[in-house]
């Protein structure tokens, strides 16, 4: 049991003015399941599927950002519009900001570099390695894909193995087929049974 | 291994926020309850990432909770009492409405015993209240009053 919503949303706004609501969290219902939505004043930080355990979720958080962690919709509302959008085929391109402070510095080369591969294309580990000047790096590139940190906005589906055979991915195969199939535009009705385990 | 992280705030705040209002109404009443609740979550949300020991998050926010209580108690003391007016001109006519002509003989007092009858007796206000509107002691308070009575009863006489 808690208190009346008008005291938390009063306590959020009061929190926000005083710079103390360091991660906003919400979640969201979309094709690939319920999706745990982290946001500092930065930027979007995070994106959990629901294969991701929660707590072991606001745990790494808690540790390398803040435990000052509070369900604040609001912060969140540009990146659901623009995750809703994209989930609908109306929007390629993420514009919402994002906070990298997950990820150390050879991870974040890497997912900015992976962020430039276009809606409906696809790249290989070792082209997205020789983009970030590591060209015998493939297998780092692929450790760092699969600790993106915000997955479907940092399109890591869209890094394949050389060869065209899929690859890996943290959310599990079955999402990463759904994302190539929703942007290189195969008819929605083929898509169902969309993933979310 | 490193030690668990603190859980996220919002568990804590989801945990407690009932039983530290319900605390608050009691200490401070229904009307202040919810300032001194968003001051103490503020101040508990703000020490959080510094707090070592997360086993007794309870005790904690209570001990947070009891400080902002007396706070609002303090406040209250020291919160100017509400006086009919301080300024004797301006309450000339709040004086009762009475025929008899004393509030004309009180109206002839020196400014301090006038001061200090209006309020005593039109305004109704204690001695501590007084003195306070007054900014002056309270036997200073009864002092004036005292000789404003006893200069209106010569009058009137």
């Amino acid at each position: 049991m808690t208190v009346d919503q008008a005291v938390t949303t009063r306590f959020l706004e009061r929190a926000e003015a005083k710079g103390l609501l360091d991660v906003a969290v919400t979640t969201m219902d979309s094709p690939l399941g319920t999706l745990l939505l982290m946001a500092t004043p930065k930027g979007l930080v995070r994106i959990a599927f629901e294969s991701e355990n929660r707590e072991d979720v606001f745990d790494e958080v808690a540790r390398q950002l803040s435990p000052r962690i509070l369900e604040a919709p609001r912060r969140l509302d540009p990146v659901r519009r623009e995750l809703d959008r994209y989930f609908a085929g109306t929007l390629r391109d993420f514009e919402v900001p994002i906070d990298w402070s997950l990820s150390g510095s050879f991870a974040r080369k890497v997912l900015r570099r992976t962020a430039r591969i276009p809606y409906g294309s696809v790249a290989s580990y070792g082209e997205v390695a020789v983009g970030v000047g590591s060209p015998r790096g493939a297998r780092a590139v692929g450790n760092a894909l699969g600790s993106n940190p915000i997955p479907v906005v940092v399109p890591c589906h869209r890094v394949v193995l050389t060869g065209g055979a899929i690859g890996g991915y943290g959310g599990g195969l079955p999402r990463k087929r759904w994302l190539l199939a929703l942007e290189t535009g195969v008819p929605a009705t083929s898509r169902e049974g969309a993933p979310t385990g | 291994m490193k030690s668990t992280a603190l859980p996220p705030f919002q568990s804590v705040f989801d945990e407690h926020a009932q039983a530290l209002l319900t605390f608050l109404t009691g200490a401070v009443g229904s009307s202040e309850a919810e300032d001194c609740f968003q001051e103490t979550m503020l101040s508990a949300l703000r020490a959080y990432p510094r707090l070592g020991d997360a086993s007794n998050l309870r005790g904690w926010l209570f001990t947070i909770a009891r400080r902002k209580a007396t706070d609002t108690h303090r406040a209250r003391a020291r919160r100017p009492v509400p006086v009919a007016d301080p300024d004797p001109g301006a309450a000339l006519d709040r004086y009762p409405d009475t025929d008899d002509g004393l509030w004309d003989q009180v109206r002839g007092l020196p400014v301090k015993q006038r001061k200090a009858v209006v309020l005593r007796f039109a305004g109704d206000r204690s001695y501590p209240e007084i003195a306070a509107a007054m900014s002056t002691t309270q036997d200073s308070a009864r002092q004036s009053v005292h000789e404003g009575l006893k200069k209106l009863r010569r009058e009137l006489r």
